[in-house]
């Protein structure tokens, strides 16, 4: 480990009390940032539902030689929003990816330290039933070049009777396509026909239809990898309030380059620098508060 | 929704009425090195030289094939006499080579997509990827009569027997549809075997990303993503092995005799038909060129302007599937299409 860099800090308590938003500080640093982009959910409650569903203890990941994050650890609770920031190569998307084993179709990857997901070690999880447990939306929208009903209904659990590309339209499964749309906020705009290519979609249309794909495998944890960077300010904007809607029912890790959209949307932000993680706390103590000068600095606009 | 309630009805500016809009005119030859400028002009020279080769083809194709094309010849089958006028049509290598076609790519196309999928998509132990891809490169390069002698090689075994003629004394002639059919088959293969492994490369990896990420083994994600997503080149392999299969003569001559009407074996119909031998558009040409025993040349070019119209059918599907740009609501060939495993979805 670089003995520049600042220790990490870990141990985070793990159930502590459910987050209380505090008053809102005329800080330092972000507070431009508060000015132009109020909290999504100032107005709303926070939820009253936090529990644990995935911890990560000391995990270091590799590709080949080349170690990308270094002995992090990190909660992921349902009912919050954890947002994961920090310059590019700090390797919070690789460590987003190692949450649901991604990190293994990359040749060379390693990895030390364990991740669980709901108290069980993920390696020794059948690698899919973990993929179906915790799902994934990517940076670029990427739907499937089939149907909008077939793109929903390739993520729902296998049944007995084993679906094919054309699947046997049961309600079950129609009813579970619309809810997953319902969810994703998309059924209102799509829902005259489902039929229709997905490719067709516009780009914030797709990338919700891909959060809907991702929800209809109903997972405990959703893995966001910077979902809105190749969207417009509109699309983004739906589907950060999505983002927050969904956090009770799904834990959710986001991980972005957009700082605003950090502070909009996560109840606890992780700041990463080069492979580490350099602060965690809740988005006020983070943006308004940050105790570790680099994080400062980055917040600010300063590097990265 | 939002969306469009931000759009505002813009109506664009014209430009002021009496402006001249100007174009950048072409970039000037006569500045270049006289190097370039010879270059330049054979590049021209050739490229006009090879349309009309291609055209003079296809026109005096056209006008022997007009000429002497009589729809008789299309349900006559092929008589033996030595004059033109009763020596038959040539319904019998139409279907031949229908036969012959639907054999090849029967076999061609789903072991094709198969390797060209392991390939892409496995791969490994590499070593052995890398033989298969030898192997296929072989297969690709070699004349098709050498692929001929060897597939009589094979089907000649006693034990193939089933296949073709057994003769009084035991022996296996080794000639028939199936030969024919099972051989072309090979000459297809590396065909269908390229388009479907360039195709599946050519897939982005979010593709498979996001079906792995979703709990999906890569089994089901190539059945139910990948080669839907790539049917269109599917079909383009499909079709192009189709046009090899139907353009050879050496194997036909080889493995499927030389008589030109069906010669059936046993009394069972169809199965008979397929152990038998016969003829393809091919060697029916062949036969009645100048240079063969038929010589009947008003038969032969009447038999080849038919062969090219197909080939050039099946060239226009091939390009019709590369080039399509997909927004096309699918009508009723689409629908049509849709129900043919391989063909492209035109709603995807």
């Amino acid at each position: 480990m670089d003995p520049m860099m600042p220790p990490p800090v870990r141990r985070i308590a793990v159930d502590r009390d459910p987050y209380v938003a505090p008053p809102r500080s005329a800080g330092n640093g972000a507070a431009s940032t508060t000015a132009v982009a109020p909290r999504l959910h100032a107005a709303r409650t926070p939820s009253l539902h936090v529990r644990e569903r995935m911890s990560i203890e000391s995990v270091w990941l590799a590709y080949g030689e080349n170690w990308v994050v270094r002995d992090v650890s990190l909660p992921v609770r349902q009912g919050e929003v954890l947002a994961m920031i920090g310059a590019s190569g700090s390797g919070k998307t690789t460590l987003l990816r190692s949450l649901n084993r991604l990190t293994e179709i990359t040749a060379g990857a390693a990895r030390s330290g364990q991740i669980t997901l709901d108290g069980q070690d993920i390696h020794e999880l059948e690698v899919n039933e973990l993929r179906r447990r915790v799902t994934m939306v990517f940076q670029q929208p990427n739907p499937f070049p089939m149907s909008i009903f077939d793109n929903v209904a390739y993520a729902l659990a296998e049944r007995p009777g084993r679906g094919g590309r054309r699947r046997r339209r049961s309600p079950e499964i129609e009813h579970a396509v619309a809810d997953a749309l319902h969810r994703a906020g998309l059924y209102d705009e799509v829902g005259g026909d489902l039929e229709r290519s997905a490719l067709r979609l516009s780009g914030g249309q797709q990338q919700r239809l891909c959060i809907a794909r991702a929800l209809a495998a109903e997972p405990e944890v959703l893995l966001l990898d910077e979902p809105c960077s190749a969207l417009d300010p509109i699309s983004t904007a739906t589907i950060e309030e999505l983002i927050v809607e969904l956090r009770d029912s799904v834990a959710i890790v986001i991980v972005t380059h957009n700082l605003q959209q950090a502070f909009r949307v996560a109840d606890h932000v992780a700041f990463m620098h080069l492979g580490e993680l350099v602060e965690y706390g809740t988005s006020e103590q983070v943006f308004d508060r940050p105790t570790i000068e680099r994080t400062r600095d980055y917040i600010s606009g300063a590097f990265g | 929704m939002a969306v469009a309630k931000l759009a505002p009805q813009v109506s664009r500016p014209a430009p002021p009425p009496g402006s001249v809009i100007t174009r950048s005119s072409r970039e000037r030859t006569t500045a270049w090195p006289l190097v370039d400028r010879i270059a330049h002009a054979l590049c021209w020279v050739v490229g006009i030289a090879l349309c009309l080769v291609a055209l003079a083809i296809v026109l005096f194709m056209f006008f022997k094939g007009v000429a002497y094309l009589h729809p008789r010849l299309l349900v006559e089958s092929p008589a033996p006499s030595a004059v033109q006028s009763q020596s038959g049509g040539f319904f019998d290598p139409i279907l031949g080579t229908l036969i012959v076609a639907a054999i090849g790519i029967a076999i061609a196309a789903p072991i094709g997509v198969a390797l060209g999928t392991w390939l892409a998509e496995y791969g490994r132990p590499s070593w052995l990827a890398r033989a298969v891809e030898s192997v296929i490169e072989i297969i690709a390069g070699a004349p098709s009569v050498v692929l001929a002698l060897f597939g009589l090689l094979v089907f000649a075994q006693g034990y193939l027997g089933f296949l073709s003629t057994t003769a009084e004394n035991g022996g296996v002639y080794g000639r028939s549809f199936f030969a024919a059919g099972a051989v072309m088959a090979v000459l297809a293969l590396p065909l269908v075997v390229a388009s479907t492994r360039e195709a599946l490369t050519r897939l982005p990896d979010r593709l498979r990303e996001a079906s792995f990420a979703l709990g999906r083994t890569p089994a089901t994600t190539i059945r139910q993503v990948l080669l839907p997503a790539i049917r269109p080149d599917l079909a383009t392999g499909t079709v192009l092995g189709l046009g090899r299969i139907i353009g050879d003569t050496a194997i036909i001559s080889i493995l499927l005799g030389t008589y030109l009407d069906f010669e059936k074996v046993g009394n069972v119909p169809a199965i008979g038909t397929l152990r038998g031998t016969g003829s393809t558009l091919t060697s029916y040409i062949f036969n009645n060129s100048p240079a063969g025993e038929g010589n009947a040349p008003q038969k032969a070019y009447a038999a080849s302007f038919l062969l090219l119209i197909i080939v050039l059918v099946l060239n226009g599907i091939v390009t019709w599937l590369t080039t399509r740009d997909g927004q096309s609501e699918g009508g009723g060939l689409g629908r049509a299409l849709r129900l043919i495993p391989f063909m492209p979805d035109p709603s995807s």
